[in-house]
């Protein structure tokens, strides 16, 4: 294709049609969408789309992946330090299928993707071709919407819709399965429309100001309110809203895994994480506020622990863009349906301008008995064998709190949320309501395509780093500057804590193996090391930081350490144990 | 939460969509996700053109259909979902039966049949007879107690179909929904409606 003739298409709605192939339909959409980074592979059913991106190289920067699900998860990291959304390119059959992992993670983390499957032709379906699987029934359940293109008139308009949708409202991942015979077919082109309406979609709920007096007045006669946030601040873009409003009403604030960031850690107001592995005093605390106000956050079990005995004494102000999370989980008082954005500052004007001193001190109280009965040994360990606490308190000291730190999925991802410090917004990436073992590699290399200019610090534990290890050829081909640290306890961790403590220590498969992973790097040319003593820690980490280019640090911890503290399954918030 | 809201009874879910493929699977898997069983389901063309209605009956307590109904509400290409309990809407389903038209014609008093059970026979051959009833439930499985003895040979019913008693229809709604900035009304957060005759999410 001429490049004049490219220019003219990008301008939105050509008058003059132009005759193109569904594929080059599909790549111009992506352009006026903004898109820059496709993360994918390719294979037979999307042949032609990779045909037509060769000639699109300068302006799509396609990093090729080592497996489909390392693709979708790179698409996440990405999506969640730009705040664009992720791009993934995947084949019929196999590659679509290895798109399901990563498609139920963004849908329960309400992460903003668009997936492209190439399909057979479509006189093949159902028909059992080869590589053929029925991708739209299988990621119905796992995606915000999809659809499958069979002719290339409806490229236009589908990706304009599905780009809307993956990043309108409650964010969410949408899957677009184009036949082959729509990729090669010619037809006329008459330019792309971004779409911003369809009449079945309602993104946003209107803002009812009844909701917010009803919600404000609760506030200001409050003695005791307590404010839960999570990600729907940070997916609003609402950080600063956010701030204005605690500031204004002085309420003690505590995130949830996904909310890490949206205000710094060392806010005055922050008084931590929530949950099962969250902070003491906002977890006991929740059942002792009269007033608690969720922001953007959906009552996850492994938030509330028990339901029948959380926060029973508390009217419930919950804030939330999606209609279906209003007494889903948690009963509320005031429903106030809307997008955080807009809602919070008409909450910030009537609410009082007030103080919590003694009920902040309350919180203040609890942290130190947190930190005398477990903060303090993690992180300042007295015996021979390093925790992983003193990592991340160490890696701390060199980040200042303005790295994004990505976490897998296990021990130590609950530990890099708790003890790492957040400055920015967009900082904590990591698998909260799927849980994905393997997400933290490939979304490290995402989020960093997502934030070229941010130090990206990938925490994975050995478990994790060896389901998606493959993208470490990513890294090597690309030349993207991740920093992995693996925290080696040599067990799969947080399994075995719980063979430990409610399982009679019956190591029941946890016990597991792994390569040398600083040959391994080596192997893919990335530099690494391995520490295994406490004086060669900060030296270790300070070389990693000050390598260019990617790195990987192997830490070996003390191998039976468990995480506190921890509200039991089934228990009560408030009955979290500090051991 | 009151008994009202945790008893289980039938609940008719109401669901105005686009008409899309796909989108009864999508609607589908809201309901077999949780493990509740559909137990009738009817898609036809609505008062208004290229809008699909779903019927949906379920049993299960309100509580649990208020949650169902938001979760279907948020599919991209559903406008609309209302519930309602059988007092709130009139509803009928259709039931056919074939019999051997020998063992009637000995057997029974055909007339009797027809006149105690609002039936009507829809053919008559010499080998079968098919007869047709439209009514509630209790009206329809009546009417197979009373041939079961004497061979009935296939029997179907029909999903149930439902109007909503306190309904003005979907048409002013809809040009609501077509406008960029719907009114309140469209995008209703009922959450206050509970005691309105309607419940609608």
């Amino acid at each position: 294709m001429e490049v004049a003739q490219q220019e003219v298409l990008t301008t939105p709605a050509a008058k003059e049609a132009v005759e193109i192939t569904g594929s080059a339909a599909l790549l111009e959409a992506l352009i006026v969408e903004g898109v820059d980074t496709i993360f994918g592979y390719p294979g037979g059913a999307i042949m032609p789309i990779y045909d037509a991106l060769y000639d699109y190289k300068e302006k799509l920067n396609h990093i090729l992946v080592r497996h489909e699900q390392g693709g979708i998860h790179a698409g996440q990291g990405y999506a969640r330090t730009s705040g664009k959304v992720g791009v993934v390119f995947a084949t019929s059959g196999p590659g679509a299928t290895n798109l399901v992992t990563g498609l139920a993670d963004a849908q329960i983390d309400s992460t903003p993707l668009v997936c492209i499957t190439g399909q057979v032709f479509a006189h093949l379906l159902g028909t059992d071709a080869f590589q053929e699987t029925d991708v739209i029934n299988i990621t119905t359940p796992v995606t915000k919407w999809n659809y499958q293109v069979t002719d290339a008139n409806e490229i236009p308009e589908v990706i304009a819709k599905a780009f809307y949708i993956a990043k309108s409202g409650r964010p969410g991942p949408v899957l677009i399965d184009i036949t082959k015979n729509a990729q090669i077919q010619k037809f006329d082109y008459k330019g792309y429309v971004q779409c911003n309406h369809i009449r079945s979609y309602r993104p946003k709920p209107i803002v009812r100001t009844q909701y917010i007096e009803e919600a404000a007045a609760l506030i200001n006669q409050a003695k005791k309110p307590f404010v839960l946030f999570g990600q729907g601040v940070i997916l609003g873009s609402a950080e600063q809203e956010f701030k204005a409003f605690i500031e204004k009403s002085g309420i003690p604030s505590a995130w949830t895994i996904l909310g890490a960031g949206a205000i710094p850690t060392d806010h005055p107001l922050n008084v931590g994480m929530l949950g099962m592995h969250g902070n003491y005093g906002p977890n006991v605390l929740t059942n002792d506020c009269d007033v608690l106000i969720a922001i953007g956050m959906r009552f996850d079990d492994r938030v509330t622990g028990r339901l029948d005995k959380y926060a029973k004494q508390a009217q419930v102000i919950h804030l939330d863009i999606d209609p279906a999370e209003i007494d889903k989980n948690v009963k509320t008082t005031v429903p106030v349906w809307g997008d955080c954005k807009e809602t919070l500052p008409l909450l910030t004007a009537l609410v009082e301008k007030k103080e919590h001193t003694e009920w902040l001190k309350l919180f203040n109280e609890y942290t130190q008995k947190e930190v005398d009965a477990v903060i303090h040994t993690e992180l300042n360990p007295t015996t021979e064998e390093m925790t992983m606490g003193e990592v991340i308190k160490q890696l701390n000291e060199l980040t200042h709190g303005n790295a994004v730190i990505v976490s897998d999925v296990g021990q130590h991802q609950m530990v890099a949320c708790r003890y790492s410090q957040f400055n920015n917004t967009r900082s904590n990436v990591t698998s909260g309501g799927l849980g994905t073992m393997g997400f933290g590699l490939p979304a490290a290399i995402g989020a960093k395509f997502g934030a070229q200019d941010r130090d990206v610090i990938a925490i994975i534990g050995d478990g994790g780093f060896q389901m998606t290890l493959q993208e470490l050829g990513t890294i090597m081909q690309t030349g993207v500057d991740v920093k992995i640290i693996i925290l080696n306890n040599r067990f799969l961790g947080m399994v075995r804590q719980w063979q430990e403590l409610f399982n009679e220590r019956r190591y029941s498969f946890v016990d597991i193996q792994s390569p040398d992973f600083v040959a391994l790097a080596a192997s893919y040319r990335i530099a690494g090391k391995r520490v295994d003593s406490r004086e060669d820690l900060a030296p270790a980490l300070k070389e990693m930081m000050d390598h260019k280019g990617s790195y990987l640090l192997e830490v070996m911890v003390t191998k039976e350490n468990n995480v506190f503290p921890m509200v039991p399954q089934g228990c009560s918030v408030s009955e979290i144990r500090l051991k | 939460m009151s008994n009202q809201d945790t008893e289980k009874q039938e609940f008719n879910i109401t669901v105005y969509t686009e008409n899309q493929i796909g989108l009864l699977n999508r609607i589908a898997i809201i309901f077999t996700r949780r493990k509740i069983n559909i137990d009738s389901l009817n898609t036809s063309p609505s008062e208004i053109e290229s809008i699909h209605r779903f019927n949906i009956v379920i049993t299960e307590s309100e509580d649990v259909v208020r949650k169902l109904t938001r979760q279907i509400e948020k599919q991209v290409e559903v406008l609309k979902v209302y519930y309602h309990t059988n007092a709130d809407v009139i509803w009928q389903e259709m039931a056919l039966y074939k019999v051997s038209t020998d063992v009637i014609a000995e057997k029974v008093s055909v007339e009797r049949l027809l006149r105690e059970n609002g039936a009507r026979v829809v053919v008559l051959r010499k080998d079968y007879t098919v007869f047709e009833t439209t009514g509630h439930r209790e009206e329809t499985d009546n009417l197979i107690s009373i041939l079961q003895p004497y061979g009935l040979i296939e029997f179907v019913r029909s999903a149930r179909v439902a109007i909503i008693k306190d309904s003005e229809g979907f048409n002013s709604k809809l040009r609501e929904f077509e406008r960029l900035e719907p009114g309140e009304d469209v995008i209703e957060n009922e959450y206050l409606n509970k005691g309105q005759k309607v419940f609608s999410m």
